[in-house]
């Protein structure tokens, strides 16, 4: 289920161009990820530890309350960090809402119905929402977007590279780290490559295929990119290992705690522990 | 409040909708759906497969592993962009994790399809990170252990060019991808069951197991499953003709390992299978097991009293499914059998994980899987 606007439109479009048009989206949403992490912002100042351990402390805090309003004033407080961070005002609410009602909230309308409890609307056809359903619709959603955005807030203001020199501080495995790294250079690579291939294959075409073609292009596509990869795969092998790699890496930590760090952990780790305790 | 006929319209027009939607999409579970103590759970089911999966591949593929397995994820990654249209005009989502546990095996499989389902959880909200865990499970840890050994039993003797890998490579897509669904439809349906408000009120996901299985599993089981199965079809065929020594990797250890484990305890699984599906039976013995009477029983019995810590024990814990019926079935022989199938899983896993730890680094790997 996607909870970000959708990068997979249900239109009635040839394939080729769908995933065309996907593909598209994901560069654009990537560059633009780097150019907020550049801005002068409250949250691009801050430490990246502090920042994921936050992100992580909020999360849990959300996922943990048992009260509407402890949920709707965390993701009050992300809309106001966010717009401390130089993000556009509409940019996070656009990307959660744009998508959530057609997901989300369709799959969960059925619930206003059918929640047993107290009515509190009585719509024609004997139908009647419930206190209860309406309730449990606001905590999923409430629960889902407040989720959603603080993720992205995170990802939109540090680099990528720099989360994963805070998650290495933070225990995860070095050879995780290292995979994480080169995955995400490598997904802009073929994501490339299969634009590529997409477009090479469109302007070859006049006309529709039928649903078989189609299946049988984008095999034919997927297997080749599966052998690039894989070819590829060797020869970074190679480069790196002519380079000195031999199976452990070294991520360099730059990181220091200015007081400025320490009292927005302080602030955040407390309106988390707030969180918990009000919501319990 | 609502007649049982109304509720089984209104399910029907619901179940209806979802299908539209969920056929779009792989099961990707959002924040906010499982509560904390399932979110957790599902963490510490996936642990021991990571931990599985990274020694297996350090074992196996060493340093040449770190840029193949990153580049694997990063086409997992590319492959869940891509809309494969099914017959019927809709299209649907694969996950690519078929693929990757035929090419590589299921342990490395899992780490590849876990870093791509990380990257999307992070950067695209696609996915949950609380879910992050039941996630992993679904989608990562089941369909590649699944679809690798239907595969795998498909493809024993035959030659690389042989049409029953297709077939095995389509089948163990399919059924992956559906029991992964139904696996999503058990977290999301004991949500209401077990984490409620005071008054009654669904804190997280709010259908019932009656509602959340059928509801994945049939879209899933029609649409992206199928979706999955003919992918990996259709890649296992293509690189038939262009790349045949990739599948070739995890050909040889499979066979030799299949040799050895599978024949001996296939009439075990077998029995095992009759003994579930008779358990039922077990409801129609009427009265209770000698030493099992509730403190109310053992009044009846004829002692006349209830000894004091017997009762004070005895509501000590609520068991969720107490009497190993599940309400929300609303049929006791299903239930039944549900508990049976949770019992042996939950058993199973903890069995397993005792001889994992017990075993470790005692230096027996078997052939050179």
């Amino acid at each position: 289920m996607e909870t970000t606007a959708p990068v997979r439109p249900s239109r009635r479009r040839n394939v080729l161009e769908h995933s065309l048009h996907g593909i598209t989206e994901t560069l654009e949403h990537a560059l633009f990820a780097e150019e907020i992490s550049a801005r002068a912002g409250l949250f691009q100042s801050l430490d990246a530890r502090v920042k994921v351990i936050s992100t992580l402390a909020l999360l849990i805090s959300v996922s943990f309350s048992r009260s509407l309003w402890v949920i709707a004033s965390i993701y009050l407080l992300t809309l106001l960090f966010a717009w401390t961070s130089a993000i556009p005002a509409d940019y996070l609410i656009k990307r959660v809402w744009l998508a959530l009602p057609f997901f989300t909230g369709l799959i969960v309308v059925p619930a206003l119905f059918i929640t047993p409890g107290p009515a509190l609307f009585h719509l024609p056809l004997g139908l009647v929402i419930t206190v209860t359903g309406v309730n449990t619709v606001l905590f999923l959603l409430l629960r889902v977007s407040t989720s959603v955005s603080l993720t992205l807030l995170l990802i939109l203001t540090t680099p990528w590279n720099t989360v994963l020199s805070a998650l290495s501080v933070l225990r995860l495995p070095d050879v995780l780290i290292l995979i994480l790294g080169m995955t995400y250079r490598y997904i802009y690579l073929l994501l490339h490559t299969a634009n590529d291939m997409f477009l090479s294959r469109k302007s070859r075409m006049v006309g529709r295929l039928s649903t078989s073609e189609n299946q049988r292009v984008l095999a034919a596509i997927s297997g080749t990119l599966l052998s690039k990869s894989l070819n590829l795969s060797s020869e970074v092998y190679l480069a790196m290992q002519s380079r000195g790699f031999r199976g452990s890496s070294i991520t360099l930590k730059p990181f220091k705690m200015k007081p400025k760090d320490w009292l927005w952990l302080f602030i955040f780790l407390a309106i988390a522990a707030l969180a918990i305790f009000l919501g319990r | 409040m609502f007649t049982q006929s109304k509720r089984v319209k209104l399910l029907i027009i619901y179940y209806g909708a979802l299908l539209l939607w969920l056929s779009t999409t792989a099961m990707h579970i959002p924040d906010g759906y499982l509560s904390p103590a399932t979110c957790i759970i599902m963490f510490l089911i996936a642990l021991p497969f990571w931990i599985i999966g990274i020694r297996k591949i350090r074992e196996k593929l060493n340093a040449r592993s770190v840029p193949l397995i990153a580049l694997l994820s990063a086409f997992s990654f590319v492959i869940m962009m891509f809309n494969f249209p099914i017959p019927g005009g809709t299209t649907a989502h694969a996950i690519g994790a078929t693929i990757a546990a035929i090419i590589l095996g299921p342990e490395p499989a899992t780490i590849v399809v876990s870093i791509a389902l990380l990257i999307q959880a992070l950067f695209f909200g696609d996915g949950g990170i609380t879910a992050y865990g039941a996630n992993c499970f679904n989608m990562a840890i089941t369909v590649p252990y699944i679809a690798y050994a239907i595969y795998s039993a498909f493809s024993k003797n035959q030659a690389l060019t042989s049409n029953r890998r297709l077939i095995g490579a389509f089948v163990g897509g399919w059924t992956g991808v559906t029991v992964a669904a139904f696996f999503a439809g058990v977290e999301f349906g004991i949500q209401p069951l077990l984490f409620k408000a005071a008054d009654g009120t669904p804190l997280y996901a709010p259908y019932p197991l009656s509602v959340t299985i059928p509801a994945m599993i049939i879209p899933h089981a029609l649409i992206a499953s199928v979706a999955e199965g003919i992918l990996a079809a259709l890649v296992v065929a293509y690189l038939q003709r262009s790349n045949i020594s990739v599948l070739e990797a995890a050909e040889k250890p499979a066979v030799l390992a299949e040799a050895s484990g599978w024949q001996k305890l296939r009439a075990l699984w077998i029995v095992l299978v009759v003994l579930i599906i008779a358990s039922p039976l077990g409801l129609l013995a009427p009265g209770t097991a000698f030493g099992e009477w509730g403190a109310d029983e053992l009044a009846s019995r004829g002692l006349g009293y209830i000894p004091a810590g017997l009762q004070k024990l005895s509501g000590l814990w609520g068991a969720p499914f107490a009497d190993y019926n599940l309400p929300a079935l609303g049929n006791a022989n299903l239930g039944y059998v549900f508990s049976a199938v949770m019992g042996i899983v939950i058993i199973a896993i903890v069995a397993w994980l005792f001889t994992t730890l017990l075993t470790a680094g005692s230096g027996s790997k078997k052939s050179n899987r």
